[in-house]
């Protein structure tokens, strides 16, 4: 500016700028591209990929560490019994439970408590493929009175969330008995290493991990591509991103999620069970009430059995045998101390 | 407040009329955006499972007020949809006070309003801002041209003036540009602040997360087809105000131009005593409708917002309104040129024969116009839709999106669904709902989804066998199948056993051994498939996916159908 105002009338100056302005300027100069050069080599990607942090991938194990007791079944199969009039969820699922050693041997006073029945599709509780309202809140009762400070129930639709939520019944079941239910909202997955055969790096549902006990509230059904579906498969809901591909090897998929994720129960609800058309059904004929919930802490052995009930068995399986040699659990569910109750 | 001059202030009713419109406009324009944020299904956790899936609120609720759309609907159809009845209201409105509805409840004046008083350039001042305050008769009459173009379009059978309808540029606009950016923007920063490896940072970055997700904007972030210049034209026009103060409402806006038609029988107004007026121009300053408050000329009734800003400014008692004012120094019609209006007129009813000799209609059929659910036929469609974008906002898949040119250049806009965005939600029926002017009628859901009736299809699904999986590249998927809502599922699957080849070669550089697989290879029934877009939707190809839907088999059209059984003829004439 000053440059201007000793600019003479024909805009030329023949004044040389000071030795103070030159080694201002040139000073300013100099500044600029050593600044430049710093931050060029702070930021410089020399091997021309920038290097993603790599968390160390660890499996999310929420089993109860309490030793079970021998009196204490480690398969529990509660079936109405033929004289029951009105068969209840609630009392299905409280007698499955207390078969195992009740809440209290899984659920700790003051825990937090997450709560993953499948809210896939916008289906009613009558077409049989979300969970059983009844069976999620028959758990919420149990979870709370055993003492959890807060429950939270959620799950990552297929279908639009909100209509899931609310027309599969579960919404209003577990807020109402003062269940936190949470929505998959898209901020709220990250992205976390699995260490899966297949499943290496997915955006996880964060709200389904951040729980001190974790139950795995299936509903048993049909499913066109791997047969027969509940428990181990639940785990899908877990995952964000494009899980469409996942089909190419539903087998591997399945057990590499039942192997990060290894929940404190299982409780299958097999009140009412797609037979055909599965996993997404929507027609009540494709139905049959079997009016049964099963509770066990062994996620194989939960869908080895359950398969039984649609008449499927283990060996047409190919996941239960992926997740049985792997250690996860057995699939020979018979070896278990099963009890019926 | 002290006014220069006589020193006396202006009169007390109009002191608390003045804050009183102001309370209006922030009213109205807070409610237009609690609407706009309302228009999406946020489920309701008292709610049964099977009560019906609809929106608590008339979100729509300004758009049935638009006496623009109503009469561009009435001379289309010949009849007034359903809650467009109300616009009637508005008339009665501008019938007793003039434009009061430019500056006390229109939420896009209101907005204009705001950036006119905020962003006036250096050079937009004083004595600059007088004379950009002046009527300017030539710029102001385009408007009128804009209103009778649109009019005339929608006699040829084309609702396009809603493209510059004001409640729906602002819908549209702010619904499909503003609101998803300022997300992006948000779910950005706070993912980097999340990054912050600090506990309470992240943790109440989340919580703000979790906030703004249950009460502004749901769950997952909506992106909009080519929704660029829908956003530039809303930046270019809020622009002008830095040159022309209301720039929108005194140039462009057709509703305005319709509502100035109709002042000329408001039975409030301005008196004007010119001989107290001393030039000094204060109520230029501070005129929103730039229509010559000023004494010494006539006051423009039809240009007038009636925000009574210039009584308030007037130090000397000129201005004065009242009901029943004289009309000597009142101007009520809109001067317009004879010949512009004629040209105009007939350039509006020549664009929409113009644009529909361009093949887009009868002819040639867009494999990609799938409208959404309930949509009627496509003459009927393009009479109706104003492309306010309200089904666009509701849809809670984010499957419906503006057209760019897929529909022809009379379909800018119109609602077309993209399967590889968002698919349609079988149960759903949640834009008809919405739709103000009937284009997509207001369906339930049995009809939708086809208990007792046929069902609504909006096109059908094919498979390219080159690129899906179990068919081209032997391995299992059925994704498509899985996603599939009609029951029995329009998507069945063949069992069969296909060679094909190891992965290594053999021993000795032997060419790889061949296996046999088993595969579930997915087929379309045509006659089941409605076209909701599920499988395309969840097609693990990814780019340009396996299977996809184009419009064919649309219920709502007797030609663009491909089964014999669809065309009905006799049943549905």
């Amino acid at each position: 500016m000053s440059d201007e105002k000793d600019a003479r009338p024909n805009g030329r100056t023949d004044e040389k700028p000071s030795r103070r302005d030159v080694i201002k300027r040139v000073g300013q100069t100099a500044g600029v591209l050593a600044g430049a050069a710093v931050l060029g080599r702070l930021l410089w990607d020399r091997g021309g990929t920038a290097s993603a942090a790599t968390a160390t991938a660890q499996a999310r194990d929420f089993r109860s560490k309490a030793a079970s007791s021998q009196d204490a079944a480690e398969l529990a199969i509660a079936r109405a019994k033929s004289d029951e009039a009105e068969p209840s969820a609630d009392a299905l699922v409280r007698r499955a439970v207390d078969a195992m050693g009740g809440m209290q041997r899984f659920i700790g006073r003051g825990d937090v408590v997450v709560i993953k029945p499948n809210i896939g599709w916008d289906r009613l509780p009558i077409h049989a493929a979300n969970t059983n309202p009844d069976v999620v809140a028959a758990l919420v009762k149990l979870v709370l009175d055993a003492g959890a400070k807060k429950v939270v129930v959620a799950d990552a639709s297929c279908n639009d969330p909100h209509r899931c939520y609310q027309r599969s019944g579960i919404w209003r079941a577990a807020y109402g008995l003062g269940a936190e239910v949470v929505l998959p909202d898209e901020h709220r997955f990250r992205t976390t290493r699995m260490n899966g055969e297949i499943l290496d790096e997915w955006p996880i549902f964060t709200t389904l991990m951040d729980a001190d006990k974790v139950i795995n509230v299936p509903v048993a059904k049909h499913h066109n591509l791997a047969k027969y579906t509940a428990a181990m498969k639940n785990w899908y809901g877990m995952l964000g991103g494009r899980r469409n591909r996942l089909h190419q090897n539903i087998d591997t998929s399945i057990a590499d999620l039942a192997g990060f994720m290894r929940p404190t129960l299982v409780v299958v609800d097999a009140m009412r069970v797609l037979m055909r058309n599965g996993p997404q059904g929507g027609n009540i004929d494709d139905t049959k009430v079997m009016n049964t919930v099963v509770a066990t802490t062994d996620q194989v052995a939960a869908d080895a059995y359950g398969a039984t009930l649609i008449g499927q068995h283990r060996d047409n399986l190919p996941y239960l045998k992926v997740a049985h040699d792997r250690g996860i659990g057995t699939m020979f569910w018979e070896k278990l101390r099963v009890r019926e109750v | 407040m002290k006014r220069p001059g006589s020193g006396i202030p202006a009169r007390a009713s109009i002191r608390a009329l003045k804050w009183l419109r102001r309370a209006s406009q922030i009213f109205f324009f807070a409610l237009f955006m609690y609407f706009l944020l309302q228009t999406g299904f946020r489920g309701n956790f008292a709610a049964g499972s099977d009560a019906p899936v609809r929106l608590p609120y008339p979100v729509e609720a300004f758009l049935l007020a638009n006496p623009f759309v109503s009469i561009m609907t009435v001379l289309s159809t010949h009849t007034v949809y359903r809650g467009l009845l109300w616009s009637l209201g508005l008339i009665a409105l501008t019938l007793i006070v003039g434009r009061a509805f430019c500056g006390w409840i229109c939420p896009f004046g209101a907005l204009h309003h705001f950036f006119g008083w905020i962003l006036p350039s250096r050079r937009g001042r004083g004595a600059a801002r007088v004379e950009a305050n002046k009527t300017h008769g030539r710029r102001q009459r385009i408007k009128y041209y804009i209103m009778v173009a649109s009019l005339l379009g929608a006699v040829a059978g084309s609702a396009i003036g809603g493209m510059l309808d004001p409640i729906c540029v602002a819908v549209r606009s702010i619904g499909l540009g503003v609101i998803p950016g300022t997300q992006y923007i948000m779910h950005r920063a706070f993912g980097a602040v999340e990054n912050v490896p600090a506990r309470a940072v992240q943790s109440a970055a989340g919580h703000a997360e979790d906030a703004l997700a249950q009460a502004v904007w749901g769950s997952h972030q909506f992106y909009f087809h080519q929704t660029w210049l829908i956003v530039f034209l809303l930046v270019a026009v809020v622009f002008m105000n830095r040159f022309i103060p209301r720039f929108w409402c005194r140039v462009l806006c057709p509703l305005g131009a319709l509502l100035g038609v109709f002042a000329r029988f408001a039975l409030f107004g301005m008196e004007k005593n010119h001989a107290k007026c001393t030039d000094c121009n204060l109520c230029l300053v501070h005129c929103q409708g730039a229509d010559s408050p000023q004494g010494g000329v006539k006051w423009r009734q039809d240009e007038c917002h009636m925000c009574l800003n210039c009584e308030n400014a007037c130090p000397e008692d000129v201005i004065k309104f009242r009901f029943l004012p004289n009309r000597k120094s009142a101007i009520r019609e809109p001067d317009l040129q004879r010949r512009t209006l004629l040209a105009t007129t007939a350039a509006g009813a020549a664009f929409i024969p113009a644009t529909r000799i361009a093949d887009s209609l009868d002819v040639n059929y867009h494999s990609k116009v799938i409208r959404p659910p309930g949509a009627v036929e496509e003459r009927a469609f393009l009479e109706r839709c104003i492309r306010c974008g309200e089904c666009m906002k509701v849809c809670p898949n984010n499957a419906l999106h503006p057209a760019m040119f897929e529909a022809g250049i009379e379909g800018l806009w119109t609602p077309i669904l993209i399967p590889r965005i968002g698919y349609c939600e079988h149960s759903c029926v949640l834009c008809g709902q919405v739709c103000p002017t009937g284009a997509i009628q207001k369906i339930t859901e049995k009809e939708k989804l086809g208990l007792g009736v046929a069902p609504v299809k909006i096109g059908t699904a094919f498979y390219d066998h080159g690129r899906c999986l179990p068919w081209a590249m032997q391995t299992p998927c059925i994704v498509c199948e899985e996603f599939c809502p009609t029951s029995p599922k329009a998507i069945w699957v063949e069992e069969v056993e296909a060679p094909v080849r190891e992965k290594t070669p053999g021993p000795n550089g032997e060419p790889p051994a061949m296996k046999t697989v088993k595969l579930q290879r997915p087929h379309v029934d045509p006659s089941l498939c409605i076209g909701c877009g599920a499988c395309e939707k969840v097609c693990p190809v990814q780019d340009q996916p396996a299977v996809y839907v184009t419009s064919v088999g649309e219920s709502r059209s007797k030609t663009n159908v491909i089964l014999l059984e669809n065309t009905k003829y006799q049943s549905k004439s």
